[in-house]
């Protein structure tokens, strides 16, 4: 867990006591829509169909066992008991009122989350592997540089009015988790020959309506040169990037537009000047933002332990076991993962029931702590081997414990039309209808490894672009139509979706989805080869021939 | 993806005014006493593009009781009741359209 200082705290109740103000001069008609809705935005508040959204940062998606009690609270007061993890290791509450905003901050703030920086054209909440600091692959806690990352950049005067929004994500394993590729800046944190911890960048990912894989503009870079990198990157963005077009303000716009290549050669012209100033890191800077995450104790146990194998001669147990339950880098412990994709449910949404039982396993069996992952699960990613059953039976009880993690029933969506103002087509229920298709566990996990996303307009909130199949929302004539895409992948070997063919209607989806599966299966050279490997040795076509005949 | 109040006003059949409550967000309808109501069925209905222009226009006089107004399209049904006219003007009256975590 990280410690918040005395300043996070003071800042954060400060900011609450703003917010309360700008909130009561709003109602009072003292200030505009037009002057309170920028103000709104940069504390994450938003305003969608039918009610306020609050946004909540879960910075490197990393949450103590009292935070999430508190989200958990903030759902039952002000919400209707429930709240909706997103893809960028966020939380949003869909109904709260405005007359109680500024509680339910407080609220958050008294446990120091806010929402700051969820919104706006600025640098949004870092995003991070969901296993760091468990994860036996790693080369480092890539939370650590997260964390400079998000001192750094949290309030920046220079970075507050940017082109556009700028995300920046870091993974620290060879296994990317974190989308690193789709992101405006994606950190791959590793070892050169030397022995020496640096950082791979990548520039101009992203996804929306111009989707783009990053590219990589330098191999190596120096941990200790992070800062000043970073800097160097946004101030050659903040100068060339265009503000004219909101639709060719990214950073992948300009990245594409004049090339990685000179892109890179600006940057490292501007970092020349700066690298070793005041944002140069030193031994100190960086052993104090480490010593603030602490650490479980770590003593090694028995792996596996008999109550483990005793347990395992249950197959309910033993299916969640296979499927939720990862290695950990400590002999006798594991990662586990939470799935918030139980069959019918809204992906990524926990009730305030929900938390509190997450959190109270937190307490008693995973050192008070949680993550986020931007697959819209929860996970425990520390616990003892031996606790396993008992997590599993609690986690099951309170309908957590669906074993399809990374089955094709474990469906990234975002609001879509139910929630969204911007949305073309509903995203959710059609997520829903999939679900239930495949909630033969036998099936699916004959299947494997499939991940489907589903966004309900271009914005692509729900990384469609590159799930394994993409599902996007278009409107025709004020109908929903959805168009699929195969092939897309969000790992270290990230690419972009291939369009299978026209838009197909809403009750369309779900058999077509079926279709493309069951093709899959006649298809794959064996039952080893994932359907991402056939789309990537068959390409669409095939594919294609099958789906558009049987429809 | 354009949100309504982005997109150029076509009225070609019975629209209102719609736009959400200030205080808590809620989907609120111009009345014909130049108020606001959570009840369609309260809602002024107006056919042409002037009448729209003009009902909108008097809806963002004041933001202090709703925000972001636009003109949404309804049906009026056989027996006179108001309807919303499409999906995404349904979902905004009825919510999501799905059971909601509970
Ligand atoms: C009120 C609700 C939301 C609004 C208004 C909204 C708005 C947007 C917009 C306008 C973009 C396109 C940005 C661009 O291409 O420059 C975008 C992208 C994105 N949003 Fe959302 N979004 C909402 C909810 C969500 C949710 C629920 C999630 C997570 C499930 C999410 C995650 C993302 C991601 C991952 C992207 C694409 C990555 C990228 O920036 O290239 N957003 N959003
Ligand atoms: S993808 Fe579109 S519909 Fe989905 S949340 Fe983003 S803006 Fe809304």
């Amino acid at each position: 867990m990280y410690v918040y200082d005395e300043f996070d705290r003071a800042f954060l109740a400060e900011r609450v006591a703003e917010f309360r103000d700008q909130v009561a001069r709003r109602l009072s008609g003292a200030l505009s829509e037009d002057e309170f809705k920028p103000l709104r935005l940069m504390n994450g508040v938003y305003l969608q169909l039918h009610a306020y959204m609050l946004r909540v940062a879960i910075p490197y998606g990393t949450l103590s066992s009292d935070q999430l009690r508190r989200l958990a609270y903030v759902a039952r007061t002000y919400d209707r008991g429930y709240g909706h993890f997103t893809t960028r290791q966020n939380i949003q509450f869909n109904w709260i009122k405005l007359e109680d905003l500024p509680d339910a901050m407080a609220a958050l703030a008294e446990v120091g989350v806010h929402g700051i920086q969820t919104s706006g054209n600025c640098i949004r909440n870092v995003t991070t592997d969901q296993w760091a600091g468990a994860t036996p692959q790693e080369f480092d806690d890539p939370r650590i540089w997260a964390e400079i990352l998000r001192q750094y950049s949290t309030l920046h005067p220079e970075f507050t009015y940017l082109p556009r929004k700028f995300k920046i994500a870091i993974t620290a394993a060879p296994k990317d988790r974190a989308a690193t590729k789709v992101h405006d800046v994606g950190l791959r944190l590793h070892r050169n020959e030397a022995g020496e911890l640096g950082f791979e960048v990548l520039v101009g990912g992203g996804l929306g309506r111009t989707p783009f894989v990053g590219k990589s503009v330098r191999a190596f870079l120096p941990a200790r040169h992070l800062l000043s990198y970073i800097e160097a990157i946004m101030r050659v963005y903040n100068q060339y990037g265009r503000r004219d077009n909101i639709y060719k303000a990214r950073i992948k716009i300009l990245v594409h537009e004049i090339g990685a290549e000179a892109f890179a050669k600006a940057v490292e012209a501007e970092w020349e000047a700066i690298r070793d100033g005041a944002l140069h890191l030193s031994d100190e800077i960086i052993a104090d933002i480490r010593s603030r995450f602490l650490y479980p104790d770590f003593t090694p146990r028995a792996d596996p332990p008999a109550a483990l194998v005793a347990a395992l001669e249950d197959p309910a147990f033993a299916d969640w076991h296979r499927n939720s339950v990862h290695p950990h880098k400590v002999p006798g412990y594991a990662i586990v993962t939470v799935s918030l994709k139980a069959i019918g449910a809204p992906p990524g949404d926990a009730t305030a029931d929900q938390m509190d039982v997450v959190a109270a396993l937190a307490d008693d069996f995973g050192w008070r702590e949680i993550r986020v992952g931007h697959e819209q699960n929860l996970c425990l990613p520390n616990v003892a081997q031996e606790d396993l059953p008992a997590i599993w039976r609690r986690l099951e009880a309170a309908g957590l414990a669906t074993p399809n993690v990374n089955h094709i029933s474990d469906i990234i969506a975002c609001p879509g039309l139910d929630y969204c103002a911007l949305a073309n087509a509903r995203a959710i229920p059609v997520a829903q209808e999939i679900a239930k298709r495949f909630k033969d566990l036998d099936r699916s996990r004959a299947i494997g490894r499939l991940h489907v996303n589903i966004s309900g307009c271009i914005n692509a909130c729900g990384h469609h672009h590159v799930g394994h199949i993409g599902i996007l929302g278009v409107e025709k004539n004020g109908q929903e139509f959805y168009q699929i895409t195969l092939g897309g992948r969000a790992d270290e070997h990230a690419q972009l979706g291939t369009l299978l063919g026209p838009a197909v209607s809403y009750e369309q989806v779900p058999g077509l989805i079926e279709d493309v599966v069951d093709t899959y299966m006649e298809l794959r050279a064996d039952p080893q080869e994932l359907f991402i490997d056939t789309v990537a040795r068959l390409g669409v076509e095939p594919f294609k021939e099958r789906v558009y005949a049987a429809h | 993806m354009a949100s309504p109040q982005q997109q150029k006003l076509k009225v070609n059949g019975p629209v209102a005014v719609t736009a959400n409550r200030l205080t808590d967000g809620a989907v609120v309808w111009r009345t014909a006493q130049e108020g606001w109501s959570p009840n369609l069925a309260d809602a002024v209905i107006v056919t042409t593009a002037d009448q729209a222009i003009a009902l909108l226009a008097s809806a963002q006089k004041r933001d202090t009781d709703a925000v972001g107004a636009y003109v949404a399209p309804v049906v009026i049904e056989a027996d006179g009741a108001i309807a919303p006219g499409n999906l995404r003007e349904r979902i905004r009256v009825a919510g999501p359209t799905f059971e909601l975590p509970h």
